[in-house]
């Protein structure tokens, strides 16, 4: 029971992450219709850029860690985001009056790209950060196993919900959100109402990379360690959530992550480690099969 | 008798314009005005080329040839069209007066600086999105600075506060015009057939167009709805002071409120003039209206056909 409870804990907290990335897939994917192979890579880049941020104020400034957590995460958003920003000029927007492959493809390619720039830049190899927020709260005591709650647990879960509120807010009640689904929906007609619809999906990608870069600090702070590959097996499980969620639903790539994340640790225990990311897949293989469009997704009702 | 207005006080002027889609003539060299505060229709059968004209005047397609002149104001100076068709600009807007060549603008462009909205032959209504949430979106562009590009609407500030409030009263008042307040929340694609119709053009309104273009508004629409249809867009000429230009089918609809009326045939300019005298022009009576069995030999012989039984 005492371990169960302790893997919930874990789960909640990876699954989070997930959530975070997951969110960045199915906004992209609803208002273009593209999976944005390279979000994952962009995920592994903002752990880099935050990496880097940490040394810089801590080491070369001098600044105590727990001071430098708020500048480092937002300097990452930002820089993250202006990455995003220029990917999506650079690689995706001229495709996008192209066939429907052309993007993805070019997604592709701009995944090998990041993940090889860090490479050459930084190395193959882990690059770890001096532990942060080591604090733990102990929940059960004298059993056989004791549960524990660690900070950085508890910062994890209250940033990503507190950033999941506001971003919610922002899609459902401004104008900004408003355009966004009415791209989703019909981006010609959007335009002829005057929403500007290339700033529209420039702003999602600028959105979709801060919150992959908040998921990047927050795994950097839960693991301590990231290289340059990391981005592809969180990439792919963050994608594999949006899809469980039901792709181009907000709150279902939430759930997704959740899911993904609560399987994942929970087999890992109790089961196999080894075969834990079978397991996800297995559940998604299985989810899909009786529920096509996902857990959340609208189903596409056609009228006859 | 005063000269009509579409020749006195002309809000669009199209000069011999021509669209073509490799050997095929879809619009040949086609003029004609649409006067300011008018309800203009353009009729004629199908494929006669209104949809082309149509998407030639909102930038969905270049025209092979000829000049789309578009003033707010309306297009009183002929020496400054010229001037503005020699110069490679798209618009100007010298001493507060907008003069636009339409067919040199993009469609967003045509929408946000010349206020020229549209409505399609099919609903194109964002279906997932509340009735209320579409009358919003159009009014995207003045609600966006208000709303610092969503981080002012985060931060809950006044400015966008008001913005936002304002918006929301207008489509209200539009939704009661339209007779939908107590649908304002339901999905716009879970509206009856008629009402999606009459919410498109309230949509269309919203952006608080001096043109309003409407393809094929009263089609699949029964007797009563279009009845509604016809007053609804008598009021938005009457109370709104927006130019109408219609392409329409149903003639009860046409007759009952255009001003004006232009007829295609085969990508031509077959008529033009005030519905009285379209009506009775024998070659649109031949190429279009359509004429009962008696009357048709009249026709024909007033149009020197022969009768070939």
């Amino acid at each position: 029971m005492e371990i169960f409870l302790q893997q919930l804990i874990n789960g909640v907290t990876l699954g989070s992450i997930y959530g975070l990335i997951a969110i960045g897939y199915t906004m992209v994917f609803g208002i273009i219709g593209m999976v944005n192979f390279a979000h994952g890579d962009v995920f592994m880049l903002s752990a880099f850029i935050a990496l880097l941020l940490l040394l810089l104020l801590t080491q070369v400034l001098g600044l105590p860690a727990g001071l430098a957590f708020v500048p480092v995460l937002f300097g990452a958003m930002c820089l993250t985001a202006l990455w995003n920003f220029v990917i999506e000029r650079v690689a995706y927007r001229r495709l996008r009056g192209s066939f429907r492959l052309a993007p993805l493809i070019s997604a592709i390619g701009m995944s090998t790209f990041l993940a090889n720039f860090v490479t050459v830049t930084q190395g193959p190899n882990n690059k770890s950060i001096p532990p942060l927020l080591d604090h733990i709260i102990p929940l059960t005591t004298g059993g056989a196993y004791d549960v524990t709650l660690s900070y950085k647990q508890i910062l994890i879960v209250v940033v990503t919900a507190i950033l999941l509120a506001a971003f919610w807010f922002v899609v459902q009640k401004t104008s900004l959100g408003r355009a966004q689904r009415a791209c989703e929906q019909d981006a010609k007609m959007a335009s002829l109402l005057g929403v500007d619809v290339n700033r529209t999906i420039a702003l999602t990608f600028v959105i979709g990379a801060a919150l992959a870069a908040v998921a990047g600090c927050l795994f950097l702070l839960q693991y301590g360690v990231v290289k340059s590959s990391d981005g592809f097996v969180p990439g792919v499980k963050a994608f594999t959530a949006a899809v469980l969620g039901g792709i181009g639903s907000l709150p279902g790539a939430v759930l997704g992550g959740l899911a993904i994340g609560l399987i994942e640790t929970l087999w890992g225990q109790y089961f196999s480690s080894d075969y834990k990311d079978v397991a996800a897949f297995s559940i998604l293989a299985i989810t899909l099969i009786f529920m096509p469009s996902g857990l959340l997704g609208r189903p596409d009702v056609e009228k006859v | 008798m005063t000269a009509p207005r579409w020749i006195a006080e002309p809000l669009l002027r199209v000069d011999r314009l021509t669209m073509r889609f490799g050997g095929l003539v879809a619009v040949n060299d086609v003029s004609f005005s649409v006067g300011r505060g008018d309800v203009t229709a353009l009729i004629g059968p199908n494929g006669a080329g209104k949809t082309t004209l149509f998407n030639c005047l909102t930038g969905f397609y270049k025209p092979t040839v000829g000049r789309i002149a578009f003033s707010q104001k309306g297009l009183q100076d002929d020496s400054r069209i010229e001037a503005l068709t020699a110069s490679s600009r798209r618009y100007s807007r010298d001493g507060g007066e907008d003069l636009f060549l339409l067919e040199r603008m993009p469609d967003y462009e045509i929408a946000r600086k010349a206020k020229v909205a549209r409505t399609f032959q099919n609903i194109r209504l964002f279906a997932g999105m509340s009735a209320l949430e579409n009358l919003i979106v159009a009014q995207h562009v003045a609600l966006t600075p208000a709303s610092g590009y969503g981080l002012f609407g985060l931060l809950g500030l006044p400015i966008y506060r008001r913005a936002e409030q304002a918006a929301v009263a207008k489509a209200q008042r539009w939704l009661e015009r339209i007779g939908l307040r107590d649908r304002a929340d339901d999905p716009a694609g879970a509206l009856p057939y008629g009402d999606q119709r009459r919410l498109e053009i309230a949509r269309a309104m919203c952006a608080e167009p001096s043109l309003l273009c409407l393809d094929e508004p009263a089609a699949g629409l029964n007797g009563h709805e279009s009845a509604e249809l016809a007053q609804l867009l008598r009021e938005i000429r009457d109370i709104d002071c927006a130019s109408i230009l219609l392409i329409e089918h149903d003639m009860s609809v046409v007759m009952a409120i255009s001003d004006h009326i232009v007829v295609l045939d085969y990508g031509q300019k077959i008529a033009d003039g005030a519905p009285e005298q379209v009506r009775e022009d024998p070659a649109v009576i031949a190429a279009y209206l359509g004429v009962e069995e008696a009357e048709a030999d009249a026709v024909e012989s007033a149009l020197g056909m022969e009768e070939q039984k």
